[in-house]
């Protein structure tokens, strides 16, 4: 129940803040933060118990789940289910939503009401997204999120809102009808294959398929991944849409919608259609490559800073889909690490072109510059961001990036080297948004307020989990062991697996047996040993702390 | 003690952080107080950790602390943990040292600066990230600390921000370096690809058993490993953001662009020295990158004409002797070589700053003149420095430390007399463009008074450094003068002894060799910059001379052949291609959408007769096609 209740909450009160905006837009903005905090805190409450036993957890279980009958005619299932992957992204997407809350406070006077309501029903459809396990559901919260979406551009953007709300609109919709198409196949796949018509997950997952049609379908879904990563070439619609529209939709486009489309490939193209993954791997690392350096470049020859910051968004997705589809488990932990740093760092960088622009009311850099003088704290943001954004070590898009790099070298050296100067591309642009915006002489004699309360809380949060990533990530890269596992074994097969020379993590040596029922309420019962947080994605037998400090390679790991 | 390692790097952390923090609205004399501090503090925990290595040194000589876990996937695993042997601990303490004092001079010097508490701030994170680098037990945490540096590297440079050239400077020096990173990156890829570990000593102990001497893989790791150190380092053909990057405020200069950064490469290579034993064509382009780059700078100072780029020049000309040091196998003179040159270039870098101050920020050597009795402390920490950086023979520091990497290059089985003859090259340019520098600033006629006089929190590390340019070179004493090689015996725990090979002349009779070629250095700039200055502008004005002085200011023409190569190009690309061309298959499928429904449009007129028509002639055509089939 209680994956109902993180979707609930947001729909609910919605509506109501929604509602209750006419007379006490106050009222609303508060109603709105309270349920943004309120599944934050669920999110977290259910992390905090659960982290202890994720070595307990086997191949098949979820953290928590709800699997009821919807439209039992067709097979469809009303089934939640979460294990480590969702309930990161859960959480980020929680924490996201009250940063957008936030973040809109002062920003947002018109239209109060439907403005929160798209809010948090986009945030409602971005958890039904990254939650939902039956593939009718699944598409059903992929559009949920796309119209709201839709409205927060169009409405509260910027000059082009209804250039760019279109184009959105469009790119997402027509990929998403081609994912819709191949989810159709796969079912009439499934049944002309065994007779049953189901649109769950781990019944699909098995579905015997002809090379040819597996690639098609497979297709579908890529395509709709894709368009919303964005991969080069389909990422034109980012520049426009994360440009025009308002801050938190910014924030949220960039923290979250993009992660919707990794998390799918995750979660459904590598496990559900391996072979054909696999196959298709060569074309989707090259593209990733590609567009890790024509997002850089581009990024260098932008003069908005919203749309410098887009296209930078285009360059570290471009990480996460290689490391996707290297789909090593180090690569693929790599990617993942990627979508929680890059959620906080470039939310947090449009958060400060937000603030930039409240106070100054133009995006250009030409007419910035010097801000560094009247606004130091803001200022200072705006640095610590950037280094985050061009891969200083400490700051955890780093983390993500270089596990990718490393893990993408183990299978070609040429993608790596050219992806690593994509790093390199990076600073390009990010010493040029400081330059041209913060640094220089104060031409326009810019006497700005520096950052209030508030905003010190917010960005001050977020540098702080940028750290923390950057500096103790293991948490997050033990709750998504797991998955990674499972996606590994997906994907690559026992056989694949040992030829690509990852290691499983199969916690043999503290497995509990496969009974050991794990939802939410029972972890709290369910204490078991001691914590062994460094054993987790060690490999069995392994020294706990599995350091290479005393030991030449660990035990099984060396090649 | 040894428990206390990590304090080392997190004291100063923990300073950074709150100059960051609270910095803006903190008096100046708090700031300076936590900046000084808390490098003092760390200065102190590594000499009670360095006092306790020489008397109860750990088991196998080497200390490891581990923090925590950093990240650990699959069969890869890191740790936050600390490296202490005979190597890092000597870089430990020339840095934590040096920069203590260099942060008391700056207390001074940035005096009423606008940015006082920034500055502290970024030069304690500076410090930090510096000694993570050095203390770092794998090489991701290296690193961390090695990007760390970069980057309060750049945020100095470009600590005036409000003037665009420095801002420009400080891009050059962080872009540049980066180069050398991303080599350096991909290094690492590889070794962990091949060892499985990025470990440094798993790594060296792995890459000892598994690769044979000659290994491919050891000459691309370490030839990887080396464009980082370049970049870092400023040498050939990275070298070109060094003297720009004196843009910065000069205690930067001297402690990062002199001291301690720029010698990370020679640290990495140290380090890893195992690599480069295996890989010979590895080490022998250490050995050429270095030699060609110390002359090459050699060059370029002797006709610049702003003092402290002729001290950039001379850094960069230094830092190849480390090199060279490195890349002949005389590894523990390279590291001596290290400790010597960061104290006399951080007191050329704080005497020159001196100058600077009381010239009211004139940067160029000829404005000065015959400061010598206005400004004697800085006269005087000149005369040392200087003698120390060009090798007085016997009573400076830089003469042992520089003699015995020459010997190496000349006895050791890697080196050959060709090394070596560069390196007594540069010792003869060494010597030239360091007394054309003292004699055109501090003697002859005086252009313009100095103004403002200097106090002692500017006076005592500068006569610090100065004692220590002096005694510095007494822990290594050369065969000729007693033997006895403390410096290197501390050291052997970490580092292999020179090796010995056939050499064509004794040590005493190449060091003979070496001193002449300083007289005669000295003895030219007497000549040419004191005595007879218009034979040197004579021959400085002739139509070689002008095009030779030309190529050498713009230090060989290398920035222009880069702007031309690549950041034109990049430039160009990024802004022709601002709207981006991929979005034309989209915007393009759109407008043929429209065009479409335009002109179909303009059938739709209303007109009964037209539509009877086209119903007509539809229906006719339609009708023929069916026939016609």
């Amino acid at each position: 129940m209680i994956l109902v209740w993180l979707i609930v909450i947001p729909l609910a009160t919605g509506l109501i803040a929604g509602l209750v905006a006419r007379k006490n837009a106050l009222l609303c903005r508060w109603l709105s933060l309270f349920a943004t905090v309120a599944g934050f805190l669920i999110s977290v409450d259910l992390w905090v118990r659960y982290y202890p036993h994720i070595s307990l957890l086997t191949q098949e279980q979820w953290i928590a789940q709800i699997n009821v009958p919807w439209i039992s005619g067709f097979g469809i299932r009303f089934h939640l289910a979460m294990d480590g992957m969702s309930l990161l992204l859960v959480t980020l997407t929680f924490l996201l939503g009250i940063v957008s809350v936030m973040i809109s406070w002062r920003e947002i006077h018109d239209g109060v009401g439907f403005f929160h309501f798209n809010l948090l029903w986009v945030l409602a459809g971005i958890v039904g997204v990254f939650l939902a396990m039956d593939l009718f559901l699944f598409y059903f919260a992929w559009e949920l999120m796309l119209i709201p979406m839709y409205f927060l551009i169009a409405i509260w953007g910027h000059e082009r809102r209804v250039y760019a709300s279109v184009k959105f609109f469009l790119f997402t919709q027509l990929s998403g009808l081609l994912m819709l198409v191949a989810i159709l196949a796969l079912y009439f796949a499934h049944h002309a294959a065994t007779g049953v018509y189901t649109f769950e997950y781990d019944a699909l997952m098995h579905t015997p398929l002809a090379p040819g049609t597996e690639m098609l379908i497979m297709l579908g879904f890529f395509v709709a991944f894709a368009v919303k990563l964005p991969m080069f070439p389909f990422h034109t619609w980012l520049p426009d849409a994360h440009t025009e529209a308002p801050t938190a939709g910014s924030v949220i486009l960039a923290g979250l919608l993009l992660k919707t489309g990794a998390y799918g490939l995750i979660r459904f193209v590598l496990p559900l259609f391996p072979a054909a993954a696999h196959r298709f791997a060569p074309i989707a690392t090259a593209l990733a490559v590609a567009g890790i350096l024509y997002g850089a470049v581009l990024a260098y020859g932008q003069t908005d800073v919203k749309r410098l910051v887009a296209y930078t968004s285009v360059s570290h997705l471009g990480f996460v889909l290689l490391g996707i589809f290297i789909g090593t488990p180090l690569a693929i932990a790599g990617a993942f690490i990627t979508m929680i740093a890059h959620g906080i760092s470039t939310g947090s960088m449009f958060m400060i072109c937000g603030m930039v622009q409240e106070r100054t009311h133009t995006r250009d850099m030409d007419r910035l510059g010097g801000l560094w003088e009247t606004i130091p704290r803001l200022s200072g943001s705006a640095m610590f961001f950037m280094l985050a954004s061009v891969g200083l070590p400490g700051i955890g898009d780093f983390v993500g990036e270089f596990l990718v790099l490393l893990g993408t070298y183990q299978v070609s050296h040429m993608l790596a080297a050219l992806a690593t100067i994509g790093v390199l591309c990076s600073t390009f642009y990010g010493l040029k948004f400081i330059a041209r915006g913060f640094h220089g002489p104060n031409r326009n004699q810019w006497k700005l307020a520096d950052l209030s309360a508030r905003e010190i809380l917010l960005m001050g949060a977020m540098i702080v989990v940028a750290l923390w990533l950057g500096l103790y990530p293991q948490p997050v890269l033990n709750t998504f062991a797991p998955t990674g596992q499972r996606v590994d074994q997906a994907f690559n097969g026992p056989t694949m697996a040992k030829l690509q020379g990852g290691v499983k993590m199969v916690p043999a040596s503290v497995a509990g047996p496969a009974e050991f029922a794990v939802s939410a309420p029972m972890l709290s019962q369910t204490p078991r040993g001691p914590y062994r947080q460094d054993r987790a994605a060690s490999p069995a037998g392994a020294p706990a702390v599995a350091l290479a400090l005393t030991h030449t390679g660990s035990a099984g790991g060396k090649r | 003690m040894f428990h206390l390692l990590w304090l080392v790097p997190a004291i100063p952390f923990a300073g950074a952080a709150l100059l960051m923090i609270f910095g803006p609205r903190m008096a100046h004399r708090t700031a300076a107080w936590i900046g000084c501090c808390s490098i003092g503090i760390s200065a102190v925990i590594s000499m009670l950790i360095a006092w306790q290595f020489l008397h109860q040194p750990p088991a196998g000589g080497s200390y490891t602390q581990h923090l925590w876990t950093w990240m650990s996937v699959a069969n890869f695993h890191l740790g936050i943990s600390f490296y202490l042997d005979a190597l890092s601990l000597i870089f430990m303490l020339v840095v934590t040292f040096v920069s203590f004092f260099i942060h008391v001079y700056s207390s001074e010097y940035m005096r009423g600066d606008e940015g006082f508490s920034r500055f502290f701030a970024y030069m304690n994170l500076f410090v930090a990230s510096m000694l993570v680098l050095l203390l770092g037990s794998n090489l991701l945490l290296l690193y961390l600390g090695w990007e760390g540096v970069g980057v309060c590297s750049y945020l100095l440079i470009g600590f005036w921000y409000t003037d665009p050239k420095n801002g420009l400077a400080a891009q050059k020096a962080f872009i540049t370096t980066r180069v050398g990173d991303t080599a350096m990156a991909v290094g690492l890829y590889l070794l962990f690809r091949q060892l499985g570990t990025l470990n440094i000593q798993s790594l060296m102990q792995a890459a000892q058993h598994q690769w044979p001497h000659g290994s491919v893989y050891a000459t691309a790791a370490g030839l990887l490993l080396l464009g980082g150190a370049c970049g870092k380092s400023a040498q050939l053909p990275l070298q070109t953001w060094l003297p720009d990057a004196m843009a910065g405020p000069t205690p930067t200069s001297a402690l990062i662009h002199a001291a301690t950064m720029v010698t990370a490469g020679v640290y990495l290579i140290a380090r890893t020295h195992v690599l480069y034993s295996l890989a010979p064509t590895a080490q022998l382009a250490v050995a050429v990158v270095g030699a060609a780059t110390l002359i090459a700078a050699g060059f370029a100072a002797l006709v610049q004409d702003d003092i402290k780029r002729i001290l950039a020049y001379s850094t960069v000309s230094q830092i190849g002797y480390m090199f060279l040091g490195l890349g002949v196998g005389a590894w523990t003179a390279a590291i001596f070589h290290f400790m010597t040159h960061a104290f006399f270039k951080a007191l050329l870098f704080l005497a020159s700053g001196m100058v600077i101050t009381s010239m009211h920020h004139e940067q160029n050597i000829f404005k000065m003149g015959g400061l010598r009795k206005e400004l004697p402390l800085a006269y005087w920490a000149f005369v040392i420095g200087g003698c120390s950086l060009a090798g007085l023979p016997l009573v400076t520091a830089g003469f042992y430390s520089k003699g015995l990497i020459l010997w190496g290059a000349l006895s050791s089985p890697v080196g050959s007399a060709t090394l070596w003859f560069f390196g007594v090259i540069g010792v003869l340019m060494t010597s030239l463009y360091t007394f054309r520098l003292i004699f055109i600033t501090f003697h002859g006629p005086c252009h313009h008074k100095p103004s403002q006089k200097t106090g002692w929190l500017m006076g005592v590390p500068v006569i610090v450094l100065m004692t220590l340019s002096v005694v510095g070179g007494f822990v290594e004493l050369p065969s000729y003068l007693g033997n006895h090689p403390w410096f290197t015996n501390f050291l052997q725990s970490a580092l292999p002894a020179t090796a010995e090979g056939h050499a064509p002349l004794t040590e005493l009779g190449a060091e003979g060799i070496v001193v002449l070629a300083f007289f005669l250095g000295l003895g030219a700039a007497w000549f040419f910059f004191l005595q007879r200055r218009e034979l040197s502008e004579s021959m400085a004005g002739s139509g070689l001379g002008r095009a030779l002085h030309r190529w050498w200011y713009t230090d060989w023409g290398m920035d222009w052949l880069y702007d031309r190569l690549f950041v034109r190009p990049v430039g160009w690309f990024s802004r022709t291609n601002k709207k981006d061309a991929v979005d034309l298959i989209y915007t393009g499928t759109a407008a043929v959408t429209r065009s479409g429904w335009s002109s179909l449009r303009l059938t739709e007129t209303g007109r009964v007769r037209w539509y009877a028509t086209a119903l007509v002639v539809g229906t006719v055509i339609f009708v023929l096609i069916v026939a016609l089939l």
